[in-house]
């Protein structure tokens, strides 16, 4: 059985390499692996790469311009710029991937049960998913808001219920397709359990789409993340949160505007960094979900 | 198409009903009382009494979302906790500044895109193309606010071109006028990207049909071609994505304006999100929600009789 297995992965992995190899020839694509590896280390080695404590404060040495000891300036309280935007990443990343995660799952298990489920419980999830979906989301993440308090936790469940309808909708329209084909009716005659055909037979199949999907999705929460913490609605200060650095280049944007153009900059980056890193990813990955990508 | 219709507007109603019923219980089930925390820990008890009675939250929950849509439905959305003007007239005030800033927007971002998307399919497969290409996503990825900042410091700030914040005088067209570009721009800079994308995507599936290959053995121009005969099809899903990102200007507003401290609905809602002005927030959510589902809604249908294939799923 598993030998079957491996050989049906590994012919389209064998296809895949030389497409590998031609997404990465692309100049715009290579440039986007750097953007987003760059922004991996940096958030993975922050303590060992700022120059300063991001939350030490030095009121004495405030909106510094630019210099070769705070290379990006310091802010309104002294702080070093560099070190606050280094340790951005770690916060931008944190929130991205623990929001994405817990959407991804969630929508994953529901989309499998709507998917492989009753009737009944279809209808009830996809009025459910229906109905978030066709929120404004900007209008529900601030009523939770102001309802929960502003704080790392609330911005993680607000994008969390915000962004989980469209993957369980992918997931069980996948799953709606592949339930009734051989191997899944071969696997119920044999008496197997629901929970074995969906996570062990169903779930690997109807996966790959989602993984992109998610990955599509990250630059969005990172987005989402920053402009929250720009109104003072996301993660809680001295937290350093790009979106909060801008916002208080913003207050000071006549006096010191270097502060508004290395908070965007990195932002600017890590977001332009993942959605060309996805376009190529989903080429490669899946061409069927191909959009209008210019050949 | 009559079914559908009815079942597009129960759905949205449903969701109203959801949005309003979220909001009531989690307001419920967070600890600690809403009176306190916007009055902060040193006001006096009859202060806290009082302003608990102003956002009706004495009373027990289950009523206070019947109130809520009762009284929404006779157009009382409750007052302002702070300045005891009513929430309806806030709305109604703010509303117009978001209107104009959102369709300027979209207008912007069709009158430039796709004339862009045309282009690209006429140099298709040209470093013109790939150009377009390349920069249409990346005006999608950044985030608006941040363009609005920029261009704020740059053209507002550093040149001092255009006014930095505010919707400009009334009655001076003018200066209006002037307060519009930069949010405008700001908001549309990445709707021009994906406008100009999805004309060309689905222009390049029309490319392929007889009607253009007769019109091409008839040795028109490439440009007419694409112009006059592909782009009348291939604006169809162009006109529903439109129709559905409308929604999702919306959003770009509430940063744009947070930006530009433009008196829209986005820094209406801002700013009572941050004083905790609840009767504020939850009527100005109840109205956007169902502008929001209304203009979905609306779209939706425009589609189904737009598109003969959508039209006849729904005939049946």
């Amino acid at each position: 059985m598993s030998s079957v297995a491996e050989l049906g992965a590994s012919i389209p992995d064998r296809q895949r390499f030389p497409r590998l190899r031609a997404m990465m020839s692309d100049p715009v694509i290579a440039i986007a692996v750097l953007l987003v590896a760059g922004f991996f280390i940096t958030a993975a080695f922050a303590p060992w790469i700022a120059p300063y404590s991001p939350t030490k404060i030095d009121v004495l040495n405030k909106l510094q311009p630019p210099s070769a000891a705070h290379w990006f300036g310091t802010d309104h309280l002294g702080r070093d710029l560099l070190s606050r935007v280094i340790y951005g990443a770690r916060t931008a990343l944190m929130i991205a991937i623990v929001s994405v995660a817990i959407a991804g799952v969630i929508g994953m298990l529901l989309g499998l049960i709507a998917g492989y489920g009753p009737r009944w419980l279809d209808g009830i999830l996809v009025l459910t998913f229906d109905s978030l979906n066709s929120l404004p989301m900007i209008m529900f993440a601030l009523a939770i808001i102001t309802v929960m308090g502003a704080g790392t936790g609330t911005l993680i469940l607000v994008i969390a219920m915000t962004s989980f309808p469209s993957y369980a909708r992918l997931i069980r329209a996948q799953t709606l397709a592949l339930k009734n084909s051989d191997y899944i009716v071969a696997e119920r005659l044999l008496d197997a359990s629901p929970p074995r055909i969906l996570f062990v037979h169903l779930l690997p199949n109807v996966i790959g789409p989602l993984i992109i999907l998610l990955s599509m999705d990250i630059p969005v929460v990172i987005m989402v993340e920053a402009g929250l913490s720009f109104l003072g609605l996301g993660v809680r200060p001295p937290t350093p949160s790009w979106g909060s650095i801008l916002y208080d280049g913003y207050t000071s944007i006549r006096s010191a505007p270097y502060m508004v153009i290395f908070g965007g900059l990195p932002l600017v980056l890590a977001t332009l960094g993942f959605t060309f890193l996805g376009e190529g990813l989903r080429d490669y990955l899946d061409p069927r979900m191909k959009v209008g990508r210019p050949a | 198409m009559l079914t559908y219709a009815v079942k597009r507007i129960g759905l949205g109603l449903l969701i109203l009903v959801f949005v309003m019923v979220t909001m009531y219980a989690a307001v419920f089930l967070v600890p600690g009382d809403p009176a306190t925390v916007a009055l902060g820990p040193r006001a006096t008890p009859e202060l806290k009494r009082l302003l608990t009675e102003r956002m009706g939250l004495d009373q027990p929950v289950w009523w206070q979302i019947i109130e809520f849509f009762r009284n929404a439905l006779t157009g009382n959305l409750g007052y302002d906790v702070w300045s005891n003007r009513p929430v309806s007239t806030l709305v109604l005030e703010a509303l117009p500044n978001t209107l104009i800033l959102g369709t300027t927007a979209l207008m912007t971002a069709l009158i430039l895109g796709v004339p862009l998307g045309c282009l690209a399919v006429v140099k298709r497969g040209t470093l013109a193309d790939h150009l377009i290409g390349v920069l249409s996503v990346a005006v999608i990825a950044v985030p608006s606010f941040v363009v609005a900042i920029y261009s704020l410091l740059l053209f507002a700030v550093t040149l001092r071109w255009l006014p930095a914040i505010g919707a400009g005088e009334a009655g001076d067209i003018g200066s209006q006028v002037r307060a519009l570009i930069l949010p405008a721009l700001a908001i549309a800079l990445g709707w021009i990207g994906y406008i100009s994308r999805m004309v060309r995507a689905s222009m390049m599936e029309v490319m392929n049909e007889p009607h253009i290959r007769t019109a091409r053995s008839f040795g028109l121009p490439e440009w007419k071609i694409v112009s006059k005969y592909a782009l009348r099809i291939a604006i169809i899903p162009t006109i529903s994505l439109v129709a559905v990102g409308l929604g999702g200007i919306l959003s770009s507003a509430v940063f744009v304006e947070a930006v530009f401290s433009r008196p829209g609905i986005g820094k209406l809602i801002t700013d009572a999100v941050n004083t905790r002005n609840y009767p504020v927030v939850m009527g100005t959510v109840l109205m956007m929600t169902a502008i929001y589902v209304s203009i979905t809604i609306a779209a939706d249908l425009l589609i189904a009789r737009l598109d003969p294939r959508v039209r006849d799923v729904f005939r049946g």
